[in-house]
C-alpha cells in the first residue's frame, strides 16, 4: 500500500499537467470575492457582486467605456422630464432582450424599480430618497406603454440626480416573467434571484459559487453586440501573493489585488502589463466630535499637519492611493484637487501647544486588520508620535470597526466611502449631511457618526441637491469641499487607483472608477 | 496543532467502567453525545451573541435605511431574550433546519456539503500519508531503540510538534510551486479543470476516478500533494511517536520473549504479533488525529485558500454569521465526539485486558 | 565533602538534603541528554534576551523609516527591515518578549485551574465528578483553534485576549491528568492517615495531592509551552493577537507574506524563530519527561 502511494505520488510529480495557458475563449480574471452575498440587484451592494452586475444586468442610465463624465441612456433610448421637475419619461430603445428571450419592456422596467421598494433590502434607501414607499411605488414608477416609463418623485432635485440613480446596479432591470416564474410566497423572486439572474447585459451568469467561482457566458443578443470571449470566469483569489503567481504563471489572465511592492517585482515580466485605473474610492480619517480634544479646531488642524500624506503615497502606497484631500474624488464632476496639507511637525507642535495640549494627548484609533489599513494606521501612529499624540490602534474586521462606528464608540477612525453613483451629493449627502445629531438618530451618515453637527452646512448640501444650474451647483460643491477640508472631523487623505496586471494578450479590459463600472465585453485575447 | 493530537489522545485514555451489555453502552453513548453537542452548542451560541459585530449590520450593510434595519433586525429575533433565542434555535434544529448562512445566501446545510469534503479529502490524505510512514517509522524506533534511527525519529516527531504549519506552506508554496514548479498551486484543481467532473462525493480525486478522467485526477492529486504532506507529517510525528511507545511496552511482554525463546523468525515477532497487539491503541491515536485535522487545519487552508470547512466557518465567524458558525461547529464536534466514544467502545470490546 | 558528594549521600541528614539530592541526579540524568541540553540552551537565550531587550544596543523595533523599507539583510540591518522600514532584528527580539510573556500567562492561568478542577473531581468524586468532566469533555470536543477564534472575535483582538482564549481552550488536559493521579492516591495509606486526622478535604488536596500531580504537569506544561507559542503565533497571522505595531511573530509572517516572492526574509525569519523557540521547548520538555517521568517514554 505504501509503495502504491509512494508510486502515484512519484507518478503525478512527473507528470504534473501545468496547463501553460487559459482556453482561448475564456478571460479567467483573480480577484477576492469573498464579499459577494447576494446576485439579486434590490439587494446586491458590495463590490465584487455590484461588478457582475453591471455585466449581467442592462441599466435605464450610465455611463459607457469611453466617457465616464457623461451619463448616456443605456436601455433608455432617450429621456425627459416634465415642466415642475417631478416627473421623468424614459422611452426604451427598440428590441432589446433578456437572456430567456422574453423581450424587454417599460414593465419590467418598474418591476424591478417597484421590487427595490418592496423589498426593502440593503440598498433601498437610494430610491427611498425619491419618497417612494411601499405604498406609492407602484403608481409612482409604471409603465405607459410597452416602450415607456414614467418615474414620478416627490419633490424637485437636479435631473441629474435621478439620472445618477437610474445608473445604479439598484435600478438594474429584471426579466419579470422569470423573475416572477420563481416566486415563493411572494418573495417577487427574491430567494432565487439570489444565486441567479434574469437580466439583458452583456453576459448570463452560469454559475456562482460563494468564496469560490462566478463564471458567465457570451450573450449573443446584447445591446452593443455579443461580447468578444465567449466566457468570463472570475475565480476568488484572496492573496495578491497568489494572485501574481497565477498570473506569472499564465494560470490566469488578470490579477486585480496586486499590492505595489507585488507590482514593483513583476516590473522585469515581459509577459505581462499593468494598466492604472482610477477610482472614485476616498479613504479618510474620522475624528468623534464626542471627545473633546477632538473636538477643538486647534487640534484637528494640527492633526491636519501631522500625516505622512506623501511619505505613504511615494512608499508602500506607491501607484494605489493618491493624496487627495477632499470628500468628493478627483477627476469628476466639480472636483477639488488642491492638496493644501502636508507633514509638518513643528506647525502641528505649536497648533496643538495653542490648543493647550503641548504634550500631546493619548487616542485610540479604529481601522480594518489589513493592508493598506493596518500600514497606513501604523504610519499615522509614528507621525503623530513626533508630536506627542500616542496613537492606540484597534485593528478588526472592517465589520466590526463599522459596528463600533456606527455606534459612535470610536475616537478615531481609519475608513473609505465609495459613492453610490458618481455625482458629488453620493458623498456630500454622507460627510456633509447630518440631520439629526442625538443617540437615538434613524439615519447615520458619516456626519452623524463622527457626532458633528452642521445645520449651515447640511442647508448647504440641501441646496446643492436642489440646484438645477450645472455651473453654480459646481460652486456649491467646490465651496463645500473646501469648507470640509479645512474644518470638521473629516482628514480625507487619498484617492485609491486600481493597477490591474494582465497578461500581455489581454485587450480592452476596462475597470470604471466604480466597482458597477468595471466592463468586460470588450475584453480580447 | 499537533498539540491538539495530544490533548485528544489523553481524551481518550480508558479507564472509565466498562458496561457489560451492548445497549447500555449505545444509550451511555447516545446520551454523552447529546449532551456535549448540547454544550458545544450552548457555548457556540453565545459567543456569537457577544461578538461586537452587529448581525444585522452584517446583513444589510453600512447604508440601509432604518426600516430596513428594524425588519431584518425582527426577523433575526435579536430582541428576545437570549434563552429564547437558544430554544428556538435548538427546535429549528430539531427539523433538520440549520438556517440559512448570510453570506452566501444557502442554507447551511447546503454549504456544508459543498465545504466539508474538501476538508474530507485534505485530512484523509494528511492521515493516510502519515500512518503509512509513522508506523512502519515507529517500529523500527523501537526495535532499534537508543541507536541512530531511534533519535531520528525522535528529532522527525520533535520537528513536527515545533512548525508553525501556515509558515511551512507558505515556504513550500514558494518553493516547491514558485520556484520548482513540482506542484500546483493554491485551490483544489487548476481553473481549466474546474467542473469537469460530476460532483459525487465531493472528493475530487475519487469523482475524477469515478468518471475516469485521468487529467483531473492528477492535477486534483498535484494540488493536494503539498498540504497534505505537510498535515501529514504533523500526523507522521505524532502516530510515529505513540507507535515507539506502545511498542516498546509490548516488546517487554513475555509472551514475545517465549515467542523469541521458540525460534520464532524475529520478523513475525515484530509485524505480527508486537505490531498486531497494538493495533487498537493506535487506531485511537490515528483516529483522533484525524478528527483533529478535521478541525484544525484552518491555518493551513487560509495559507492554500484551500476552500474548506475550517475556512467557511473563520469567515462566517468575522462576519457574525451565526448560522453559519454553530452548523459548522456542530459538524466538527459531532464528529470529535463520535470518534471518540467509539474509540473508547471499541477499545473495551476488543482489548479484553481493559476490562475490570 | 565536597558538594556533589553532599547531594549524592546515600544517607541524607534532611529532608533538605535529600530533595536537593534528588533534583542533582535528575539533574545528572539530564545533563547527559545532548538534545534536551540544545533545548535548554535555546529557553534559556530566549529568556536572556527577553529581559535584557531594552538594553541591548538594537534600533527600536517600532521606529519607522520609509526611506529604508524592505531592505535586505546586510551591515545596517542584520536581518533586513520590513514593509515600514523597521528593523526585523530589533522586532524579533522584542517579539521574544512577547512570545515569553503569552507562554507565561497562559501557563499561570491554565496550571493552577486545570489541578484545581481535576483534583476536586478526582477527590471528591461523585455527582461533582461527573459534572466537572462533563464541562471538561464538551471544551475537549471543541474545535480548539476555532474556539480561540470565536472567543478573540467576541471579546477584541488582541494580545490579553488571545492569552485568555488559549489558556480557556488549554486547561482540559491539565484537568484530566490531575484527576488520574488523584484516582490514583486517593485511597492510599497516608491520605486516608491524614483524613483521619481530620484533616480538611482542601488541605488534603493542598498537601497530599497537589504535590504528586506535579512532576506530571511540570513535563506537560513544557510539552504544551511549544503548542502555546504556534497557537498564539497563528492567532496573530489571523490578525486577532497582538495589535500593531506590537512585533508579534505571527502577525510579522502574516504582513511579510505578501513580500514573500521578493523580499523573504520578511516572512521567513519570524517564522524561523517561532520554530526555533518551539522545538527549544519540546526538546526540554522531552528531556525532563525522561528524567521526571520515565514510563511514559
Amino acid at each position: 500500500m505504501k509503495r502504491l502511494l509512494m508510486g502515484v505520488c512519484l507518478a503525478t510529480l512527473l507528470s504534473t499537467p501545468v496547463l501553460a495557458e487559459t482556453p482561448a475563449n475564456t478571460l479567467v480574471i483573480a480577484k477576492a470575492i469573498d464579499d459577494m452575498v447576494t446576485m439579486d440587484p434590490a439587494e446586491i451592494y458590495e463590490l465584487s457582486n455590484s461588478e457582475v452586475a453591471v455585466n449581467v444586468y442592462d441599466r435605464l442610465m450610465g455611463l459607457e467605456i469611453g466617457d465616464m463624465k457623461t451619463l448616456v441612456p443605456k436601455a433608455a433610448e432617450s429621456w425627459s422630464v416634465s415642466e415642475d421637475g417631478k416627473t421623468f419619461t424614459f422611452k426604451l430603445k427598440p428590441n432589446l432582450k433578456f437572456h430567456s428571450g422574453n423581450p424587454l419592456t417599460a414593465d419590467d422596467v418598474a418591476f424591478s424599480l417597484q421590487r427595490v421598494i418592496l423589498l426593502n433590502l440593503t440598498p433601498a434607501y437610494l430610491l427611498q430618497g425619491l419618497g417612494w414607499t411601499p405604498e406609492n411605488v407602484k403608481e409612482m414608477a409604471k409603465a405607459v406603454d410597452p416602450a415607456t416609463v414614467q418615474l414620478t418623485i416627490n419633490e424637485k432635485y437636479a435631473p441629474t440626480y435621478i439620472l445618477n440613480l437610474m445608473s445604479t446596479v439598484t435600478s438594474s432591470i429584471v426579466d419579470k416573467k422569470e423573475a416572477l416564474a420563481h416566486e415563493k410566497n411572494g418573495d417577487l423572486g427574491h430567494d432565487w434571484l439570489k444565486t441567479n439572474s434574469a437580466g439583458s447585459g452583456a453576459y448570463r451568469m452560469r454559475s456562482w459559487k460563494a468564496n469560490d467561482s462566478v463564471v458567465l457566458e457570451a450573450n449573443p443578443d446584447f445591446r452593443l453586440g455579443a461580447p468578444k470571449l465567449q466566457r468570463v470566469i472570475v475565480r476568488h483569489v484572496p492573496e495578491g501573493a497568489t494572485q501574481r503567481l497565477l498570473v506569472e504563471k499564465g494560470d490566469i489572465d488578470i490579477a486585480r489585488n496586486l499590492t505595489p511592492d507585488q507590482i514593483k517585482g513583476i516590473a522585469g515580466n515581459t509577459d505581462l502589463v499593468v494598466e492604472t485605473f482610477p477610482k472614485a474610492t476616498v479613504y479618510y480619517l474620522g475624528l468623534n466630535q464626542k471627545n473633546d480634544k477632538l473636538k477643538n479646531p486647534k487640534v484637528q488642524e494640527a492633526l491636519r499637519w501631522l500625516i505622512d500624506y506623501q511619505g505613504m503615497a511615494d512608499s508602500f502606497l506607491k501607484g494605489q492611493m493618491l493624496v487627495h484631500q477632499a470628500f468628493w474624488p478627483a477627476g469628476f464632476y466639480a472636483s477639488l484637487e488642491n492638496n493644501p496639507y502636508k507633514l509638518d511637525t513643528a506647525k502641528a507642535k505649536a497648533l496643538l501647544a495653542e490648543a493647550g495640549y503641548p504634550n500631546g494627548f493619548d487616542i485610540q484609533l479604529d481601522t480594518g486588520n489589513t493592508q493598506p489599513f493596518t500600514g497606513i494606521a501604523q504610519s499615522i501612529q509614528s507621525t503623530f508620535a513626533e508630536a506627542g499624540v500616542k496613537v492606540t490602534i484597534n485593528s478588526a474586521e472592517v465589520k466590526q470597526a463599522l459596528t463600533k462606528y456606527r455606534a459612535r464608540q470610536h475616537e478615531m477612525i481609519y475608513m473609505y466611502w465609495g459613492p453610490d453613483y458618481l455625482d458629488p451629493n453620493a458623498n456630500a449627502d454622507s460627510f456633509a449631511n447630518n440631520p439629526d445629531n442625538s443617540d437615538s438618530s434613524a439615519s447615520k451618515p458619516l456626519a452623524w457618526r463622527n457626532a458633528w453637527d452642521i445645520p449651515e452646512i447640511m442647508a448647504e448640501t440641501k441646496a446643492a441637491l436642489k440646484e438645477s444650474d450645472a455651473e453654480k451647483r459646481k460652486q456649491q460643491y467646490l465651496d463645500l469641499q473646501t469648507k470640509l477640508q479645512t474644518t470638521g472631523p473629516f482628514l480625507n487623505m487619498f484617492q485609491e487607483s486600481e493597477q490591474t496586471v494582465m497578461r500581455k494578450n489581454v485587450k480592452g479590459f476596462f475597470s470604471g472608477p466604480n466597482s458597477d463600472l468595471v466592463f468586460y465585453y470588450q475584453t480580447t485575447k | 496543532m499537533a498539540n491538539d493530537v495530544t490533548t485528544a489522545a489523553r481524551a481518550a485514555a480508558p479507564g472509565q467502567i466498562f458496561g457489560a451489555e451492548f445497549a447500555y453502552e449505545l444509550i451511555r453513548f447516545l446520551g454523552t453525545l447529546a449532551l456535549t453537542l448540547l454544550g458545544l452548542t450552548f457555548v457556540t451560541f453565545v459567543i456569537g451573541r457577544v461578538v461586537p459585530i452587529d448581525p444585522v449590520l452584517a446583513v444589510v450593510g453600512d447604508r440601509a435605511m432604518p426600516e430596513t434595519y428594524e425588519r431584518v433586525r425582527q426577523e433575526l429575533g435579536i430582541d428576545l431574550p437570549i434563552y429564547q433565542q437558544f430554544w428556538l434555535y435548538l427546535t429549528k434544529i430539531a427539523e433538520g433546519d440549520f438556517g440559512t448562512s448570510a453570506m452566501t445566501s444557502q442554507p447551511v446545510l447546503h454549504d456544508l456539503f459543498q465545504y466539508f469534503p474538501a476538508t474530507l479529502e485534505l485530512a484523509t490524505a494528511a492521515t493516510l500519508i502519515g500512518v503509512l510512514l509513522g508506523i512502519p517509522l515507529g517500529v523500527v524506533a523501537a526495535t532499534h531503540q537508543g541507536r541512530l534511527i531511534d533519535h531520528v525519529t525522535r528529532i522527525v516527531g520533535l520537528i513536527g510538534y515545533s512548525i508553525p504549519v501556515f509558515w511551512t506552506g507558505l515556504v513550500g508554496l514558494l518553493v516547491f510551486y514558485a520556484w520548482l514548479g513540482w506542484v500546483a498551486g493554491p485551490g483544489r484543481l487548476d481553473i481549466g479543470y474546474d467542473g469537469l467532473v460530476e460532483p459525487v462525493t465531493g472528493l475530487i480525486t475519487i469523482d475524477s476516478l469515478l468518471s475516469v478522467d485521468w487529467d483531473v485526477f492528477k492535477n486534483a492529486i498535484a494540488h493536494l500533494l503539498l498540504p497534505a504532506s505537510l498535515l501529514g507529517y504533523l500526523t507522521l510525528a505524532y502516530v510515529s511517536r505513540m507507535t515507539r511507545s506502545f511498542m516498546l511496552t509490548e516488546l517487554n511482554q513475555e509472551y514475545i520473549l517465549t515467542a523469541r525463546a521458540k525460534g520464532m523468525p524475529e520478523r513475525r515477532v515484530i509485524w505480527r504479533h508486537a505490531l498486531g497487539n497494538i493495533i487498537v491503541p493506535l487506531i485511537t491515536v490515528v483516529a483522533l488525529s484525524y478528527a483533529s485535522l478535521l478541525e484544525g487545519a484552518v491555518l493551513t487552508e487560509t495559507v492554500f485558500a484551500w476552500p474548506g470547512l475550517g475556512q467557511y466557518i473563520t469567515r462566517s465567524l468575522f462576519n457574525a454569521d451565526m448560522n453559519a458558525v454553530l452548523g459548522g461547529t456542530l459538524l466538527i464536534g459531532t464528529i470529535f465526539v463520535c470518534l471518540n466514544v467509539l474509540c473508547d467502545m471499541l477499545y473495551r470490546l476488543l482489548d479484553p485486558r481493559v476490562r475490570p | 565533602m565536597s558538594a556533589p558528594d553532599w547531594l549524592l549521600t546515600e544517607a541524607p541528614a534532611s529532608r533538605r538534603q535529600a530533595s536537593l539530592g534528588r533534583w542533582y541526579r535528575n539533574w545528572l540524568v539530564f545533563r547527559r541528554n545532548p538534545l534536551a541540553m540544545i533545548g535548554l540552551a535555546i529557553v534559556a537565550l530566549l529568556i536572556v534576551t527577553a529581559v535584557l531587550a531594552p538594553v541591548l544596543p538594537l534600533q527600536s523595533p517600532t521606529a519607522q523609516a520609509l526611506s529604508q523599507r524592505l531592505a535586505p539583510p546586510g551591515a545596517q540591518h542584520w536581518l533586513g527591515t520590513d514593509e515600514l522600514g523597521r528593523d526585523i532584528l530589533a522586532r524579533i527580539i522584542f517579539g521574544a518578549r512577547i512570545t515569553l510573556g503569552i507562554v507565561l500567562m497562559v501557563v499561570a492561568i491554565v496550571v493552577p485551574l486545570g489541578l484545581l478542577i481535576g483534583t476536586i473531581s478526582g477527590y471528591i468524586g461523585g455527582a461533582l465528578d461527573v459534572v466537572l468532566m462533563r464541562i471538561t469533555d464538551i471544551f475537549l470536543a471543541f474545535p480548539r483553534l476555532i474556539l480561540a477564534l470565536a472567543f478573540v472575535a467576541a471579546i477584541k483582538p488582541g494580545l490579553e485576549s488571545a492569552i485568555i482564549a488559549i489558556a480557556l481552550t488549554s486547561w482540559p488536559p491539565y484537568a484530566r491528568i490531575a484527576r488520574a493521579e488523584t484516582l490514583t492516591v486517593r485511597n492510599a495509606d497516608y491520605v486516608k492517615v491524614a483524613k483521619l486526622q481530620g484533616a480538611s478535604w482542601l488541605r488534603i488536596i493542598w498537601h497530599y495531592i497537589v504535590p504528586l500531580c506535579s512532576t506530571s504537569v511540570v513535563v506537560r506544561m513544557t510539552l504544551d509551552m511549544a503548542g502555546i507559542i504556534l497557537t498564539a503565533a497563528g492567532l496573530g497571522f489571523l490578525g486577532l493577537g497582538a495589535q500593531p505595531p506590537t512585533p508579534e511573530w505571527g502577525a510579522m509572517i502574516s504582513t511579510g507574506r505578501d513580500f514573500l516572492l521578493d523580499q523573504w526574509w520578511v516572512a521567513t525569519i519570524p517564522g524561523i524563530a517561532i520554530f526555533a523557540v518551539s522545538l527549544g521547548f519540546n526538546l526540554l520538555g522531552d528531556g525532563l519527561r525522561d528524567v521526571l517521568d520515565p514510563k511514559r517514554t
